[in-house]
């Protein structure tokens, strides 16, 4: 952490990587598990897979999408979450806090049926919104998984951003200050990019939580990957094929995630 | 009272909310009963197997850590959902073969059971990371002193490992309990009755949905803020004779 890192770091990483997975245990183990491989390959069904091929690559793409944009939106909510935590007056501070705790204090699953059933059984009584532009989007149940998911990650992340904003170097603030920069342009230059910094690994955790949360929209009839899955099992009664494919897919989109916030710290100046 | 509520326009929600039927508290609070069952189980499940995976990943063999990070990285990776789901099949496929090998039928499997054994082997996977930390936080010379005495392994775990970690690994296991009450929700999708499923069936049957999400949001707030102060007690009697850590940080 003090000295300034080289930036050969993460090419002797991958070597060393390398070499550590050629110890014998590690290759008895590697030969295990190309044999479950080819074991699950020969021995299960796996004759549904084209059938359902394009509804499972439409769900991918669609617990992709949910994921991306969720996680922007609830990126860009929870910077002023946090900056009216960390700095804010009481009466920004303390509505912003007592929504992080509400949010990271009741279940996700619960606060998707109360988003779902609770507004998607008030709006059709008031009769302006029925006669709104918005009220096709509004009938259909992807607008309450992404707000549901966004409010979800906004929550969490506001009290990360709580710590990140109030963790910055104070003195740079006020060297900022000194050479008569407007408020705003510290902030967007100064004080934002260095507390993103500071949390890049916080961000990607929970990056990979919010991965892990998008399943839970398939229960107010969201078509992801995991729908496609469950319509798959009570289709053809098939159990366990369906559900190893499906956490592969997600165990994949993990390693992606945590490959690219990697590419984001190493990218980022190191202090 | 009913006065206060009347002019609030609250008086039907009390209604619902009732403790006996028609109202449908009493089952709401049953439902909480079930989570909250579910969650001490998991909690303890999941730190008995935290326990050994940290010892494991920290004084094991090579074959037991790269068996242990396999472990930890994909119950960590994969969702929730997808786990109770995969586990609860698997659960359910072992119990009724070893029983029909032994000669029973089917067996019903308990929801409870079955929550406590998936949700377990998830936090599990997060308390191996916490204990591991926690133990390697323990100065290595107390530890080597214990065993120059020559105590045995388990003593040693129980007599100045556990307690020497206890102040590191309370703020982690603080947020693994808070998990396991919120996943508990997540039964509610295999079928099991509790809070969250409660609610919804009160709700889908009375139709007055915000009443009881909101009602149910309200109690599982109260075990969080409830969890918090508990823990914050817990963290302080571990911290006991540890020099306090506040005037040093800043």
């Amino acid at each position: 952490m003090g000295a300034p890192r080289p930036t050969l770091a993460a090419g002797d990483k991958q070597m060393i990587d390398w070499r550590s997975l050629l110890q014998p245990h590690r290759i008895v183990l590697m030969a295990l598990f190309a044999g479950l491989v080819i074991w699950c390959a020969v021995s299960l069904r796996w004759d549904w897979i084209p059938e359902y091929t394009p509804l499972a690559i439409e769900g991918a793409w669609r617990t992709i999408w949910i994921l991306v944009v969720t996680t922007v939106a609830g990126f860009l909510l929870a910077i002023p979450l946090g900056l009216a935590q960390a700095v804010g007056p009481w009466y920004l501070s303390a509505p912003a806090k007592t929504f992080c705790t509400i949010i990271r204090g009741t279940p996700l699953l619960l606060q998707i049926w109360l988003l779902y059933y609770g507004l998607g059984s008030l709006f059709p009584q008031i009769p302006w919104i029925r006669g709104s532009e918005l009220w096709p989007y509004l009938r259909q149940a992807w607008p309450y998984a992404v707000l549901a998911l966004t409010l979800s990650y906004a929550g969490y992340e506001g009290e990360v951003m709580r710590g990140a904003f109030s963790g910055v170097n104070k003195g740079q603030l006020e060297a900022a200050n000194a050479f008569g920069m407007p408020r705003f342009t510290m902030f967007r230059r100064i004080w934002l990019p260095q507390a993103i910094r500071n949390v890049l690994p916080t961000l990607g955790g929970e990056t990979i939580l919010q991965l892990k949360a998008t399943p839970l929209v398939a229960t107010i009839t969201v078509v992801e990957i995991y729908s496609v899955s469950s319509r798959v099992r009570s289709d053809t009664f098939i159990v366990y094929e369906p559900l190893i494919l499906l956490a592969v897919f997600y165990m994949i989109i993990a390693g992606i995630i945590t490959l690219m916030f990697r590419r984001f710290e190493n990218q980022t100046v190191q202090r | 009272m009913e006065l206060i509520l009347e002019t609030l326009g609250l008086a039907r929600s009390a209604e619902l909310l009732a403790l006996n039927p028609p109202g449908w508290g009493g089952n709401l609070l049953r439902g909480l009963a079930n989570s909250l069952q579910i969650a001490f189980g998991a909690f303890g499940f999941g730190l008995v197997i935290g326990l050994f995976g940290a010892s494991g990943k920290l004084y094991g063999g090579v074959v037991v850590r790269d068996l242990l990070a396999i472990y930890t990285t994909v119950i960590r990776a994969v969702p929730e959902l997808v786990l109770i789901l995969i586990l609860y099949y698997v659960g359910t496929d072992l119990i009724n073969q070893v029983s029909q090998a032994m000669g029973y039928g089917r067996v019903e499997i308990s929801g409870v059971v079955a929550g406590i054994w998936v949700l377990g082997i998830v936090q599990g996977a997060y308390a191996t990371e916490v204990l591991r930390g926690a133990i390697q936080a323990v100065p290595k010379g107390q530890i080597e002193a214990a065993r120059a005495y020559g105590m045995p392994p388990t003593m040693i775990m129980r007599r100045v490992t556990i307690p020497a970690m206890m102040s590191f690994a309370t703020p982690g296991l603080a947020n693994l309990w808070l998990i396991a009450t919120k996943d508990t929700a997540l039964l509610a999708i295999v079928g099991f009755s509790e809070l969250t499923l409660e609610t919804r069936q009160a709700a889908a049957s009375t139709r007055a949905y915000f009443t009881f999400f909101l009602a149910a949001g309200a109690l599982y707030m109260m075990v969080t803020l409830f969890s918090g102060a508990i823990f914050a007690r817990i963290e302080k009697w571990a911290r006991r004779g540890q020099p306090s850590l506040r005037g040093t940080s800043k």
